[in-house]
């Protein structure tokens, strides 16, 4: 018989303003096996624990109840409490009546009865509970990086910097991301390019980092401290040992007509191809769809004019495989299509543009040099609109996204107060719904665009854009605060898309096995006190696929990561969860069920030898769990038709005794 | 391909071409449409109050009609579409809408919505193919710039329509393509005429109609197809007599196409 002591926490007035705290340390006194029974203000406090630890000693406690808030809060505060006084961490159990009880209910009475309840069904499962002991795993101390964003860059840098290796894989041919399109950056104004290529440049001369361009994660396998990645490492066509860079073979090309990614389509490159001057790694890529060598074997010219001896028309794709302590999430953003906007003209006009081909036309390497021109006819723009919440808080199921993208305001005030302040002749509108500008220097930065440079901020929206022969496009709005309907003649219409998480985001989660929210972005362990970690262990976010975020915030939650990943990486062995699941081998028919359904491939099975009647023996198929390798989830503990699977500290005894306690009423 | 069709009233007497040439257009085609016997009118407008049952009570009439039939109901004017495309949504999915109104029509089986309401524009992409009317085309329209008026009732409410983007629809413009014109991008295309507002306020509807009519002529088009009366009312009565494009049905320019225009 266990000697079991139970320990009622008012949580404040949380638990104690709706469940009576005594009477429940009252009545779970009188529970079989209970030799103590009180109730505290703070269990989790240092007072509360010592009340715990005194008790254990003074009652020789075998088992502990604590009726407290969720387990995910302060399991780990009580065990460790516990195990201080000798007692097997393992021998804790919690009774939420919290979450699952004082905060839903109302009515004091019933939720005293519910917590008593609670309790019970806890005492009756510690009654259940052994020991159990944590086994420990190695660590391999290197990260995997997935984007090579500004996220992604900072988290590797920083991780390199304690002296860890950082494998970057990016899926475009250079690093750089999102921010090595933009032209400057809110508030300070300062080129987006010069505070970026720098941070590029040390990722490619630390020799900690490896990065790995047009890259692509293909499966992941493994858990927290060893993960198995296989990474595709695409074709480029080009041997990137031997290509300097020179871009004689750009020049070369004849293949002229294919729209340049890196300028959202707003002029060409050509089929072979560096993105960017400051491209990193600085070497060439060929276009497998517009080359004529690749396509139908003429031409060579690139090889031809190439004194280095780079290209490769027979490259193939080639699988890479590592090992790794962590992985960092740093995939990013994209905005969305526009093609469910038309009333915006965006398919009709080539002067409807997004806000991130604005940022190309006003950027010096940009298609037009930095001058605005309109792309229709090159000719200098005068009155420009810019929209804002394209797409985002929009309710309309199927159409846009029910969230604020968080970065439209500020990008928008800034290039309404550029546009202003390099071009003093024109007119400049800006639609929105609300101005958001919580950020430091932020809303000064936004007065600024209203009041020193004279943008016109009307609240309202945008209904109609009607482009006219003549290349006008028409404006139909509506002004909230006068009440009126407004007209506009204009030369340029800017539209602030949603943003959203790039695509490839949804595949790796399911990878990775990482948590995501109906919006496809990637979810935090916990919103407030854990938001660089996923829930899956070992799995860390970076940037804006974890939600919107500009630069700053991005940049703060890179170097966060990083540090959860040092973390991690210092550690020499990790404390594996003892709750594992464990077959029966006796009892094992060998059906395969629980190895079909185990998500982290723990199962495997093995011929073994068994004694059987008069004598003799058999050989028998079974299963064996990898303990470092299973998570404890018991999915295989339901599959299993025969019982065989139990899993360890929740055993299929334990819950039944507690829905036995709960029943018997 | 046999079909119930409910042409609707302002077919029988204001939109006749509408309707004959649609009916020419089928027969060349390969397509029965076969007018339900007892159609009543659809009301012109779908009443918003979801208490009001009995101004939808002919709507539900036709689609158990056609239910009976077991065939599909071909719509051809866009407010009688509108109209039993959303009443047909009401009793599929509005269980309170639903059995008041079964519950007054006392029929052999109640209607849920079973019937498929399609328009004629979708029979022509969907069930035709607009590769297979291409083929049919005897006369093409080549050359002919015309602009495709959706006006607001053939696409929304979207997702009970579910026809096409309503923003940025294409199914008109495909249409015309497959009978060899050439169609017009402009942008007034799916804005409204401002018909429902005439009798109210003829100034307001004029004015909504004058910018549809002045969009598709700056942008280069000879002529307005459109699939409602009301709309083709409103562009031809409501606007200046100067530089008033021809606004046609746009069966009349399939007849054409198919050499059935008599």
């Amino acid at each position: 018989m266990q000697r079991i002591g139970v320990f009622v926490c008012w949580c404040g007035s949380n638990i104690a303003a709706t469940v009576d705290v005594s009477a429940v340390s009252e009545a779970l006194s009188h529970e079989p096996g209970v030799v103590f029974s009180t109730n505290y203000q703070y269990m989790c406090s240092e007072a509360g624990q010592n009340l715990i630890k005194d008790a254990v000693r003074e009652h020789k406690l075998t088992g502990v109840v604590i009726c407290s808030c969720s387990p995910r809060m302060h399991e780990m505060t009580f065990r460790k409490a516990v195990a201080s006084t000798g007692l097997n961490p393992y021998m804790v159990e919690i009774a939420n009546i919290r979450e699952q009880c004082s905060w839903i209910h109302k009515d004091k009475a019933a939720a005293t009865e519910k917590a008593i309840i609670l309790g019970r069904a806890a005492i009756a499962k510690v009654h259940l509970n052994a020991p159990l002991t944590a086994g420990q795993s190695p660590v391999t101390k290197r990260a995997l990086v997935i984007g090579g964003g500004i996220a992604g860059i900072q988290t590797a840098l920083d991780i390199a910097d304690a002296g860890f290796e950082v494998d970057i894989v990016e899926k475009q041919p250079t690093i750089g991301g999102k921010m090595t399109q933009i032209d400057k950056t809110f508030p300070t104004l300062d080129c987006a390019a010069c505070i970026l290529t720098p941070k590029m440049v040390d990722c490619a001369q630390n020799e900690k980092i490896n990065i790995f361009a047009y890259s692509e994660v293909e499966e992941v396998k493994g858990f927290v401290g060893n993960f198995h990645v296989k990474i595709n490492k695409k074709a480029r066509y080009v041997d990137t040992t031997k290509c300097t860079g020179c871009g004689e073979c750009t020049e070369k090309c004849p293949m002229k007509k294919i729209p340049n990614e890196f300028n959202l389509g707003l002029d060409n490159r050509r089929a072979i191809y560096i993105p960017f001057a400051q491209a990193v790694p600085k070497v060439a890529t060929i276009d497998p769809d517009h080359c004529n060598m690749l396509k139908n074997g003429k031409c060579g010219l690139c090889a031809k004019v190439c004194s280095a001896g780079a290209i490769d028309y027979k490259q193939k794709d080639e699988t890479i495989e590592r090992e790794y302590g962590a992985i960092v999430v740093a995939t990013g953003y994209n905005p969305i299509k526009l093609d469910q906007y038309d009333e915006f003209a965006y398919s009709q006009s080539p002067d409807v543009v997004s806000s991130l081909e604005f940022e190309r036309l006003t950027n010096a390497a940009g298609p037009t040099g930095g001058t605005l021109l309109r792309p229709s006819d090159g000719k200098h723009p005068h009155t420009l609109v810019f929209v804002q919440c394209v797409g985002s808080r929009c309710s309309q199921e199927g159409k846009g996204k029910s969230y604020c993208s968080k970065i439209c305001c500020m990008y928008t005030a800034k290039h309404a107060m550029l546009t202003r302040e390099k071009y003093p002749d024109t007119e400049v509108y800006v639609f929105y719904i609300d101005v958001r500008s919580p950020g430091k220097n932020y809303d000064e930065f936004y007065r600024r665009a209203v009041e020193d440079y004279g943008v016109h901020y009307v609240k309202g929206m945008v209904g109609k854009v009607t482009p006219r022969s003549d290349g006008k496009l028409m404006v139909q709005a509506s002004d909230l605060l006068a009440g009126e309907q407004m007209h506009i003649e204009a030369d340029m219409v800017v539209l602030a898309a949603a943003i959203e998480p790039d695509k490839s985001a949804r595949p790796l989660a399911t990878m990775l096995t990482a948590s995501m929210d109906t919006n496809d972005f990637f979810t935090e362990a916990h919103a407030k006190l854990r938001p660089v970690e996923s829930p899956t262990a070992g799995i860390f976010l970076s940037g804006a696929c974890q939600g919107p975020k500009d630069i700053p915030d991005t940049v703060a939650q890179a170097g966060a990561a990083a540090s959860k990943v040092i973390g991690l990486l210092c550690k020499d062995q990790l404390t594996c969860n003892p709750c594992v699941a464990h077959a029966d081998q006796l009892m094992c028919n060998g059906c395969s069920s629980c190895e079909k359904v185990c998500p982290y491939g723990a199962i495997t099975y093995e011929d073994k030898e068994f004694r059987m009647p008069d004598r003799t023996t058999a050989i028998r198929r079974v299963a064996s769990v990898n303990e470092a390798v299973c998570q404890g989830c018991g999915a295989c503990t339901v599959a299993c038709p025969s019982g065989a699977m139990d899993l360890k500290g929740f055993s299929n005894s334990q819950i039944m005794a507690e829905v036995d306690a709960i029943c018997k009423m | 391909m046999i079909f119930s069709y409910y042409p609707g009233c302002t077919l029988k007497n204001k939109a006749q071409d509408l309707d004959r040439y649609a009916r020419l257009s089928a027969e060349k085609l390969g397509v029965a449409l076969e007018e339900l016997e007892e159609w009543q009118c659809c009301g012109g407008a779908f009443s918003m109050g979801r208490d009001e049952i009995a101004s939808k009570l002919a709507s539900v009439r036709a689609l158990n009609a056609a239910k009976e039939q077991g065939r599909d109901l071909v719509t051809l004017c866009s407010a009688c579409h509108n109209v039993l495309k959303q009443a047909n949504d009401a009793m599929a999915n509005d269980a309170d809408f639903s059995l008041r109104a079964n519950n007054y029509m006392q029929l052999a089986a109640p209607y849920r919505g079973e019937t498929q309401v399609i328009h004629y524009l979708e029979l022509l992409r969907d069930r035709v193919g607009f590769e297979a009317l291409k083929k049919a085309v005897v006369k093409p329209l080549t050359g002919r710039k015309i602009a495709a008026y959706y006006g607001c009732l053939l696409l929304r409410p979207s997702k009970v329509m579910g026809m096409d983007n309503p923003e940025n629809p294409r199914i008109m413009e495909d249409f015309l393509r497959a009978i060899g014109a050439q169609p017009v991008t402009w942008a007034m295309r799916n804005e409204c005429c401002g018909g429902y507002a005439v009798m109210e306020d003829r100034g307001l509807a004029a004015q909504k109609s004058e910018r549809v009519m002045d969009n598709a002529r700056d942008m280069g088009a000879e002529a307005i197809v459109t699939a409602c009366p009301l709309c083709l009312y409103n562009l031809k009565k409501n606007t200046l007599k100067e530089g008033r494009l021809p606004v046609l049905y746009f069966t009349e320019l399939l007849a054409e196409a198919l050499g059935v225009k008599d």
